[in-house]
């Protein structure tokens, strides 16, 4: 074999070998690895429990690994009945008020009721999540139950936070059968690592 | 152009279209066309992403006023 005669001439053989080689090794490589995403969901209203579970179904319908840990409020994502979420304008600035139903010009309006008045009706939370739920409704957004079952079938991977579920007084029992494990930080961390999406809800 | 198989997603928003159309490719094999009509602006992106991603050949998308269809065919 006819080698060069100095590592320098041997070096830049190496170097222009691997620039015509290695980003076609790179690409067959990113090719062949299926995608993966983990999620912290830490929010238990029904406006944040769609982001998880939006980007969980269809990341599962791109072909994607996904796992979705709960923690905190985020637990609720998990009970048996997710149908009785609620969502609260009070103190949430960034919430439209609008009405989904009525004339256009009613539905136009846009209801901005200070946040003491809000406090203080009875019932207003329950009247603003109704609200929302026939807004979603109308516009075809899929039901917040709907969505998790399709993550579900999708083998989209939920996992509890342990030390939250003891912390608010769950127990397994409240929560889904699907769900793949209960666990900690030491647990997840390496699987985010992994991830090449990681995601904190 | 012939499909074998056709997904109402009309009404529908992100990410429904998607989901639905990932279903029924499933149950289809490989070669076979599903014809998708749907109402949501974003799929015309979705569709040409999801297509990208998954290895299923969008063969055509098409604007019909307020309307969008999409053939694509199974990986």
């Amino acid at each position: 074999m006819n080698m060069p005669a100095d590592n320098a001439a041997l070096d830049a053989l190496i170097r222009q070998r691997l620039d015509e080689i290695l980003p076609q090794k790179l690409e067959e490589i990113r090719a062949a690895k299926t995608p993966s995403m983990t999620i912290i969901a830490t929010k238990g209203t029904l406006d944040w429990a769609y982001p998880p579970f939006i980007l969980g179904s269809t990341a599962a319908a791109l072909g994607w690994n996904v796992s979705i840990f709960c923690t905190f409020y985020g637990l609720n994502l998990l009970k048996k009945d997710i149908s009785d979420l609620k969502v609260s304008p009070l103190g949430n600035p960034g919430m439209p008020m609008k009405m989904p139903f009525g004339p256009d010009w009613f539905k136009s309006l846009n209801w901005n009721i200070p946040n003491l008045i809000q406090a203080g009706i009875p019932g207003f939370e329950s009247v603003a999540t109704m609200l929302m739920k026939q807004t979603i409704k109308n516009n075809g957004v899929a039901d917040i139950s709907e969505l998790r079952s399709l993550c579900v079938e999708a083998g989209v991977e939920m996992i509890g936070c342990q030390m939250t579920v003891d912390l608010f007084g769950f127990t397994r029992d409240d929560f889904i059968p699907e769900v793949k494990e209960y666990c900690g930080a030491a647990t997840f961390l390496p699987m985010a690592q992994q991830a090449d999406v990681s995601l904190y809800m | 152009m012939n499909f074998d198989k056709e997904l109402d997603a009309k009404g529908l928003n992100c990410p429904l279209p998607i989901l639905r159309a990932k279903k029924a490719l499933a149950d289809m094999t490989s070669g076979q066309v599903l014809r998708i009509m749907a109402t949501d602006p974003g799929s015309v992106k979705d569709f040409a992403a999801f297509a990208k991603q998954t290895g299923n050949e969008l063969l055509s998308t098409a604007e019909k006023g307020k309307e969008y269809e999409f053939f694509i065919k199974r990986k």
